[in-house]
């Protein structure tokens, strides 16, 4: 909707010369007569388009049209995702996971236990996602980014057994190479989170949490693959290799499922895709929809059982739990919907002024006033 | 005695020269295959920029950098790859045009035979044969020819572009030997001087032993055949060389001029440097707060990512360097790496366009525009001062003899024959029937002419001998034939001459009757009404430009010694002792005023005894080694005195055309001109008068004649004080040489502070010399303004090589200005749409794309320097190395160049129409602190926007996918990557405001090619990299609707503002340049075919429909643009209501079906 001139420039100014010169000057042998073609006379036809606020006025008042239902439409979508989060990190003495927390050791066989309980006001729809979230963990620092061989953990064999140098402190422990080498995979998040439905009787009901399709399909079927391609006797297929050194098991004891075993476990790769900033989530469980009836998660108190070994007092980190519901946009961000009403308005608004400004000083932007 | 070729050795200035058989290929240009590559790179390197990417590169081979090497050094490696292919490619031109001269095969004489060899064997001391139409090998001295006398005919159009004939001559001991056996028998020994660039300069002498008698003789220029001149008229001749392959002159004159830089490279550089600062600080920044947060242990080495021994180990200090380096490294790109090749591109591809140029092509000369270097072309557009030459270049330098004085009577020419004045002017031409006036004048002028023998005649031989005009004997191939010919009714034979003005004289006296038949190199013949004469030429004092005058001496028929010498009235009239002076005076004063040329003839008699010591005292001069030419113009004073005033001629030299609207149009535009010629005052007035320079409303100002420096310096106070009474009026300046010289030497800034405040300045009488000083005081003045320089001659080069731009018109004097030019054109006029339409293009997309090029990179580092905030700074890239490696080669390289060879603000005819338009972009305009202030601002603000814009759509850490899983930091990286190259690349295409399918198919292209690029390069696991963190990330960030959404709102966000500022600016501080674009896109006020016209009276859809209609038919372009000012002017009335009901879009609609329609005109 811009003003535009589309100028035959071949029309304009040059026909006279070719004229004049005839067929004399045409193709004749020495002449050093340029061309007299558009590409060469800087004249190929050409769209230009003037910024005026008779030309931009439309666009700005499309733009502010466009953008504010956009904006509400992704506000009000964000706004009925249902979103809940609680930290149990127990850094407060009266929280239950303060003992925990106090007495954690990497090389303390009994895993801390403990249980916090809190009541959700709404109930939660439709499917539900759990996610662990952590503060203050540098995961893209640069050392600890690059900390990792991805051809160890697409299966390549020569990289098992000699992992890359990247990896390194993380590279090898009692003259055996580690896998999954690196920092990444020795800081595994290696909490278990588990929810309790407490009835409104008393009753404790497990929900059941699906630990399929947390990763990336790609990573999971292609980025990473357990060496020794089908064989599903990991045990063999890790022999000589070593478990990272905070690990309590060795990689092919993560799950019992060799589907999920391995470099392909979920919990795993899912970890492995370092998060951008120091505070983020990771996607841990999903908590399908069982029938149309009832919501996947009714209002009423839950308990989250915690099997607690990860810490994070020595970086001042946090530890959350946060269960959401998912639009199509992904979770809750009201972000988006907030700027688009905004550039919207600003646009709009500003289509006013530019109106107001063309009506005013239209007749001013005149050639009569060129000095010449 | 056998005396063979070898026997005639050579000495350089005394020394014997050891003649080596090595081979003298010449290499005048810069490389060989062998030594291209270390050679070309040590050049480049010297390029600060080069050099600074060569340092980043090696501190990421010696540390450990965030980023591999091959993100710096491949883009240095193609920006070395694409500059040394322009320059391979350009050394490649020179080498294959040498290979032909270098490989040409030549006749040599060995031990008694003629030997064929090629030229690059050629040695020094051989002596070679070359036949007619070949060119010279080397530097010869000439031996001898076949003619008797030992003389040839060579044109020198290769080397300098003169096209007359040459006579060149070979002493008389040596011209006898015309035949190999005869070199054979010869001895002689030749001394040269030292190899010298000056083409018109040779010293040397050659000592010729005759049966034990040793003769010297001189040599000049005259007995030296240049390399690359060609031989004509002459069937062989043979010569010995004595400059061979990198000596020989032409070679010498391949030297690189010096390098001409342009303000806007200046004002590059001097923003390099800024964001060298810009860099520094950041990298300091980031080091100390790295350190900062690494006081503590928790953030330094938490238990999830523990050192390595050898980071553990290293020392402090070490570690810091390395840590500083790594940031350095990590923010290198700020510095535009690709900016250089992509200056250097637009400008060797955008200066095509020059050459192309229909307009500055001259059709009756075949001559097109010329670019000699395309480093100056964007300074063509910011021209504030044109200095420019007079003749040959105002006016056509073709002469036209109108009048004369001789003997104290003014004579005309009309109809061929010279008429005193008077009687034409008594006799009323409207009385007379034609015929009968016509045969009045025959017998005027005979009577005139044969009463009047004495003085008219000495006259017109006068001026048929003194000269060196040479005939081309082309259609007979002999001198004899034209003799013989010339006793009948002779055709008019052609003259050749290297100044015109002894053509047209040559000429005038042909159609008075007396005719310059032919020169055989010691006699010059004329016919006198028919009878022949025979004089023999003695010498030839020949012209220089100190002395302004030039002689010959002659012997006439019956054996006098007669001296004719000619030249400017200042030059002659002091030496004058008889004849009328004073009348002539008067005469040539009142030529000067017709804006006439004119030259002075006088004579001088020698007796025997004083053509004695003459003739002695030449050849001592002659054939000095030393201080020749010092001792020549001695001589020369010596004998051109007691001068016997003869007369005066006055030649016309028309003013080339459109010369006064050339000069209109400079002025408009803001540059002053100031004419510089070597003509005398009246002249160049009265032409300055004629061509528009001047006006008759000015008022003139003087400083001429001055002798003393205070009077000099009196009269510049009177000058200031009457500028200053007197501001109102235009004010023109005349100074001549003389005071020129007092006023700069003593009183320059009084001298400047008149100039500036004139609007024209004429300066006269100015040797080359006192040119190039006048150019360099403008240039050097505190303002630096840029200046231009413009002129045609051999007199102009030193103005033309001073100046900030140096053009060069292809006229008719010599291509020497044409060579020492940035710039050559044809005519005077061309240089209007030089300037206002092609510099003012240069310039506009030189400046856009410098600044351009500041601002992308300022966008894609400034996140990376924000990510490290959140990253413990800890030097984590943000982007993959991919696409830091090709951000700037590949994403965002070609729209800009694409930009910047086709961009035009302005329509070409607006431009040269309104030269107004100039004023906009003087002075550096869009170079100045401001916009580049602005642009770097607005790098920094897009930065921020796509940095945090991404940051909080993603730093709320809530999933963006429809599945709930989460994105990582390569995710980050790439939707903060995506929205750049978008933002970057439409922020270019809101500054283009003229699109060819080109800018289309690059803007849109490169978008859809990072798209392309990217799906690909993460859809694949790459075997050789030793991390696959791009994989599918691209294609996971896009099936995210939010990030779409995101993308949208940032890249809305950042351009939204740029066109609010844009539309405001317009609308309410609108530049000339702007307004002149509204009136190119609705061109016309009025109509021009009633057909498709509407008068605007008319509203409603009534016309509309009919418009549309008609449109699709049969209508022409104008008529379809006359439309759009209905458009325009009903769009206003059309569009106030569809606010109150926004959604109204019908006359919108219908609008653009119309547009669309014209558009496929």
């Amino acid at each position: 909707m811009m003003a535009s001139s589309y100028n035959a420039k071949e029309e304009d100014g040059h026909h006279s010369v070719s004229a004049a010169s005839g067929p004399s000057a045409g193709p004749s042998a020495k002449s050093k007569k340029p061309d007299n073609t558009a590409f060469k006379q800087q004249r190929l036809p050409a769209w230009q388009p003037i910024l005026t606020a008779g030309t931009v006025l439309p666009a700005f008042f499309i733009i502010g049209l466009i953008f504010i239902p956009i904006g509400i439409g992704l506000f009000v979508t964000s706004n009925n995702i249902r979103e809940f989060e609680v930290d149990y990190t127990g850094v407060d003495a009266s929280s239950p996971c303060f003992t925990c927390s106090q007495t954690y050791s990497w090389n303390s066989s009994i895993p801390c236990k403990c249980a916090v309980s809190f009541s959700l006001e709404q109930p939660f729809e439709s499917n539900v996602f759990m996610y662990y979230g952590l503060s203050n963990f540098y995961q893209n620092h640069r050392r600890y980014v690059k900390s990792r061989d991805d051809s160890q953990l697409n299966g390549d064999k020569a990289s098992l057994r000699n992992p890359s140098k990247e990896c390194e402190p993380y590279r090898s422990h009692d003259n055996k190479p580690i896998a999954p080498c690196g920092a990444i995979a020795n800081s595994l998040f290696n909490d278990t989170l588990e929810l309790f439905y407490i009835d409104p009787n008393g009753t404790r009901t497990q929900i059941p949490l699906v630990k399929k399709g947390i990763a990336w399909w790609t990573d999971k079927h292609v980025k990473f693959r357990n060496p020794g391609g089908n064989n599903f006797n990991l045990t063999v297929v890790f022999q000589g290799t070593t478990k990272p050194v905070n690990w309590r098991k060795y990689v092919y004891e993560l799950d019992t499922d060799p589907e999920n075993n391995g470099f392909v476990n979920e919990d795993f790769i899912v970890w492995m895709r370092t998060a951008a900033l120091p505070t983020f989530r990771k996607l841990y469980r999903i908590i399908q929809k069982k029938s149309n009836m009832t919501p996947t998660l009714p209002r009423g108190n839950y308990t989250l059982d915690v099997t607690y070994n990860y810490p994070v007092r020595s970086f001042e980190g946090r530890k959350r739990m946060i269960l959401s519901t998912i639009s199509w946009m992904g979770g809750k961000n009201p972000f988006l919907g907030i700027a688009y009403i905004t550039v919207g308005s600003v646009c709009f608004f500003l289509g006013v002024v530019l109106l107001i400004i063309h009506h005013k000083y239209g007749n001013r932007n005149n050639s009569a006033d060129i000095p010449n | 005695m056998e005396c063979t070729a070898d026997t005639v050795a050579l000495l350089w200035m005394g020394r014997q020269l050891p003649l080596s058989p090595g081979h003298f290929t010449v290499s005048c240009f810069y490389y060989t295959i062998w030594n291209f590559i270390p050679k070309n790179l040590f050049e480049q390197f010297r390029r600060i920029a080069n050099f600074y990417f060569l340092i980043i590169f090696l501190v990421q081979l010696m540390i450990d950098t965030p980023t591999s090497p091959v993100t710096s050094g491949l883009p240095l490696f193609f920006v070395i790859t694409v500059t040394a292919i322009k320059q391979g490619y350009e050394d490649w031109l020179r080498h294959k045009a040498d290979n032909e001269v270098n490989g040409a095969p030549v006749f040599v004489v060995r031990s008694g035979s003629l030997v064929q060899t090629r030229s690059k064997n050629v040695r020094v001391g051989d002596i070679v044969r070359v036949a007619k139409d070949e060119t010279f090998p080397a530097d010869l001295v000439l031996l001898s020819s076949d003619r008797a006398e030992g003389t040839c005919h060579i044109t020198t159009a290769s080397l300098d572009g003169e096209t007359n004939l040459k006579t060149h001559f070979a002493v008389p001991e040596t011209a006898v030997s015309q035949t190999v056996s005869k070199l054979e028998s010869l001895q002689a020994v030749v001394e040269c001087q030292q190899p010298e660039a000056d083409l018109y300069r040779f010293v040397g002498r050659i000592t010729v032993s005759l049966q034990g008698e040793e003769i010297v003789r001189p040599l000049g220029p005259e007995n030296l055949l240049l390399r690359g001149a060609r031989l004509k008229n002459t069937k062989e001749i043979f010569g010995v060389a004595v400059y061979t392959g990198m000596e020989s002159k032409m070679a010498l004159n391949y030297k690189c001029k010096s390098q001409k830089r342009s303000a806007v490279e200046k004002s590059m550089n001097t923003f390099l440097i800024i964001y060298l600062g810009i860099l520094l600080l950041e990298a300091v920044l980031s080091t100390i707060l790295k350190y900062a947060w690494q006081s503590e242990r928790k953030w330094d080495e938490p238990f999830y990512n523990e050192k390595t021994e050898q980071e553990k180990n290293s020392s402090k200090i070490l570690q810091f360097i390395s840590d500083f380096l790594a940031f350095l490294v990590l923010y290198n790109f700020i510095i535009p790496i690709s900016l250089y090749v992509t200056v250097e591109m637009q400008k060797f591809l955008g200066s095509f366009f020059i050459g192309w140029d229909l307009d500055l092509y001259h059709v009756e000369s075949d001559q097109k525009a010329q670019v000699n270097t395309s480093d100056l072309n964007e300074e063509l557009g910011q021209v504030e001062y044109v200095f420019t030459d007079k003749t040959g270049t105002l006016t056509e330098n073709e002469m036209q003899f109108r009048e004369c004085s001789i003997n104290g009577v003014k004579f005309q020419e009309i109809n061929g024959k010279l008429v005193p004045e008077g009687v034409t002017d008594d006799s009323p031409d409207g009385y007379m029937p034609h015929l009968v006036r016509v045969l009045l004048h025959q017998t005027l002028s005979a009577i005139s002419i044969y009463t009047n023998t004495g003085e008219e005649e000495l006259f017109l031989k006068a001026v048929s001998l003194c000269h060196t005009v040479q005939i081309n004997y082309d259609q007979t191939d002999g001198p004899r034939d034209t003799f013989l010919q010339a006793n009948g009714v002779s055709d008019p034979v052609e003259y050749y001459a290297s100044s015109p003005d002894e053509k047209a004289l040559v000429e005038a006296t042909r159609r008075m009757g007396v005719t310059f038949v032919g020169n055989n190199g010691e006699n010059m013949e004329i016919k006198t009404f028919g009878r022949s004469e025979k004089y023999k030429l003695l010498h030839v004092l020949e012209f220089d430009a100190n002395r302004r005058r030039m002689s010959v001496i002659l012997q006439t028929p019956s054996g006098e010694k007669v001296l004719f010498t000619k030249g400017a009235e200042s030059s002659i009239f002091p030496h004058a002792r008889s004849g009328e002076v004073d009348k002539t005076r008067v005469h040539v004063d009142e030529f000067a005023l017709k804006g006439l040329r004119t030259l002075v003839v006088a004579c001088r008699r020698f007796s025997a005894g004083e053509y004695e010591e003459v003739d002695r005292r030449l050849h001592e001069a002659r054939t000095a080694l030393q201080q020749r030419e010092e001792r020549l113009a001695e001589v020369f004073s010596f004998i051109e005195r007691d001068l016997e005033l003869l007369g005066a001629t006055g030649v016309e030299d028309r003013l080339q055309e459109k010369v006064q609207e050339t000069i209109e149009a400079l002025r408009l535009a803001g540059i002053k001109v100031w004419v510089l010629t070597g003509d005398k005052h009246e002249t160049a007035v009265s032409v300055s008068l004629s061509c528009g320079h001047f006006h008759r409303t000015m008022n003139i100002l003087e400083l001429v004649q001055q002798k003393s420096d205070s009077e000099c310096a009196e009269q510049l106070r009177r000058l200031a004080r009457r500028i200053r009474e007197d501001h109102v009026i235009q004010h023109g300046l005349v100074v001549d040489g003389t005071s020129l010289s007092l006023a700069l030497r003593q009183h320059e800034r009084l001298f400047m502070e008149v100039c500036r405040s004139c609007s024209a300045v004429l300066c006269c009488r100015m040797a080359p010399l006192q040119k190039a000083k006048v150019v360099r005081l403008i240039k050097t003045s505190p303002e630096k303004p840029i200046t231009l320089a413009i002129g045609d001659g051999a007199n102009d080069v030193s103005m033309i090589q001073e100046a900030n731009v140096g053009i060069g018109i292809m006229g008719k004097e010599g291509r020497q200005a044409v060579r020492n030019s940035d710039y050559a054109i044809a005519r005077f006029k061309f240089l209007a749409k030089l300037l206002l339409v092609h510099g003012h293009f240069y310039y506009i997309r030189i400046a856009t794309l410098v600044q351009y090029f500041f601002y992308k990179n300022v966008c894609f580092i400034t996140p990376q320097f924000l990510y490290q905030f959140f990253c413990l700074f800890s030097q984590q890239t943000l982007y993959d190395s991919v696409y830091l490696t090709l951000y700037n080669i590949c994403f965002t390289s070609l729209p800009v160049l694409v930009y910047s060879l086709f961009e035009q603000l302005v329509h070409p005819h607006v431009l040269q129409s309104k030269p107004a338009l100039y004023r906009d972009i003087s002075k550096n305009a869009l170079l100045s602190f401001k916009p580049f202030l602005y642009w770097t601002l607005q790098g920094f603000s897009h930065a921020f926007v796509f940095f945090f814009g991404s940051y909080i759509l993603m730093g709320e850490d809530t999933s963006l996918m429809g599945n709930g899983q989460m994105f990582g930091n390569w995710t980050f990286g790439t939707l903060v990557f995506t929205v750049m190259v978008i933002t970057v690349t439409l922020k270019l295409a809101l500054e283009t405001h003229y699109w060819t399918w080109m800018n289309h198919f690059v803007t849109w292209g490169s978008i859809a090619f990072y798209f392309i690029f990217s799906l690909f390069y993460g859809g694949i696991i790459w075997p050789f990299l030793h991390t696959q963190d791009m994989y599918f990330v691209f294609v996971q960030l896009l099936s995210s609707g939010s990030a779409w959404f995101a993308i949208i709102i940032v890249v809305v966000t950042c351009l939204f503002p740029d066109v609010v500022k844009k539309v405001l600016y317009r609308h309410l501080r609108p530049t000339s340049t702007q307004k002149s674009q509204v009136i190119e896109a609705y061109p016309g006020t009025s109509c021009l075919d009633s057909a498709c016209c509407f008068s605007e009276g008319k509203s409603g859809f009534a016309w509309l429909g009919r418009l549309v209609e008609r449109t699709m038919s049969r209508c022409d372009l104008a008529r379809v643009t006359s439309l759009y000012v209905i458009f325009y002017t009903s769009e206003q009335h059309l569009f106030i209501p569809s606010v109150g009901t926004p959604p109204n879009p019908t006359p919108f609609l219908v609008l653009s079906a119309v547009r669309n329609s014209s558009m496929q005109w």
